[in-house]
């Protein structure tokens, strides 16, 4: 039983919304490109969800959209142009590189950084105090008296 | 042990600082997640507004055909640039919120705001008696029964509403429905610069 459920765990959801063979395009390498397409685009009503994932009402209508347009003959590049002239960069689930999600792109390389510069900087104080300060003269005379002694 | 004691360089003001970082970090945390929620509260921080990709450009064609069973005449894509601003509305009236706004469009008409309405994947009989019910605020009314025009406008939802200026450019968008704020703060000043 147990066995079971933790096998039902492991197997992968796979809830992909465009199961319903009606929104379907009949030609398998078209269906295939709408939904690599499809997978790259936000659904603007649930955000976090591609459209092809979705089941909201406007995700199902911009799969009909991607598919009728693949179908009629457009490039991948053109189909995701035409929505995102309509929807901006937020629609695509892959920000693209300009002048506004210039700091997203950034932000791992500034941490990589901000992180080396601390670790150097610690490793350099911790070299600065490694060795036991020298000795002063007197603490060197009452040494020297200490190893004198049997 | 020989850290503290065997280096004079260490200074006691500077540690004591850092023990109090952590502590300051979360308190900075926690002020900025109360401003987000009391910014939400307000409606002045939405987390999931983005600005309209159409700001500053050209507001899409509506070739739409009109409402039927109403006498609002339907309107042409020229409509939309006449000289003046107009507001083009989606709505529909299966949508709640569509209600709550339904007051400020009649305020709107009643000042004499050109009103555009798109009835959003609707049946023409309901949409009628909608407007006989709460009233009927637009000047001109067209079906979008595909909401294919709600996308050609980057909708999210209804209710929606798009400022366009006389030139025919979009100059605001809210999506959700608008308050008696939401007209007094944002819609009036821009229709007051674009009039």
């Amino acid at each position: 039983m147990r066995a079971l459920l933790l096998a039902l765990m492991l197997v992968p959801s796979l809830a992909l919304a465009v199961g319903r063979p009606s929104e379907m395009l009949p030609d398998p390498a078209q269906e295939a490109r709408a939904e690599a397409i499809g997978r790259e685009l936000r659904c603007m009503v649930c955000q976090n969800q591609s459209i092809e994932d979705s089941e909201a009402d406007l995700a199902r209508d911009l799969r009909r959209l991607v598919r009728e347009r693949v179908s009629s003959g457009e490039s991948d590049e053109a189909v995701v142009n035409h929505i995102h002239d309509r929807y901006g960069d937020f629609v695509l689930l892959r920000p693209p590189f300009n002048w506004v999600t210039a700091p997203l792109w950034a932000l791992p390389v500034l941490a990589l950084l901000g992180g080396g510069l601390g670790i150097v900087l610690t490793r350099r104080r911790s070299a600065l105090r490694a060795g036991p300060a020298p000795l002063s003269p007197e603490e060197r005379a009452r040494l020297a008296s200490l190893e004198r002694e049997p | 042990m020989s850290g503290a004691e065997g280096s004079p360089t260490a200074r006691p003001l500077a540690r004591r600082a850092l023990l109090w970082a952590p502590l300051g970090l979360a308190a900075a945390g926690g002020i900025g997640f109360w401003a987000m929620l009391r910014g939400m509260k307000d409606g002045s921080y939405d987390p999931r507004g983005v600005p309209s990709a159409l700001l500053g450009k050209p507001a899409p064609r509506l070739a739409l055909p009109p409402l039927e069973g109403v006498e609002t005449p339907g309107f042409q894509p020229e409509a939309l640039a006449t000289g003046g601003p107009v507001l083009v509305n989606f709505w529909a009236s299966w949508c709640v919120p569509c209600v709550i706004e339904h007051p400020q469009l009649m305020a709107l008409q009643a000042r004499g705001v050109r009103l555009l309405g798109v009835n959003y994947k609707d049946k023409a009989p309901e949409a009628g008696r909608f407007l006989r019910q709460h009233g009927n605020p637009f000047s001109a009314l067209v079906v979008d029964a595909e909401g294919r025009a709600g996308i050609d406008y980057g909708l999210y939802g209804v209710p929606e509403t798009y400022l366009v200026d006389g030139g025919g450019i979009v100059r605001w968008r809210w999506a959700g429905p608008m308050t008696p704020d939401t007209v007094s703060a944002e819609l009036e000043p821009l229709l007051r610069r674009h009039a």
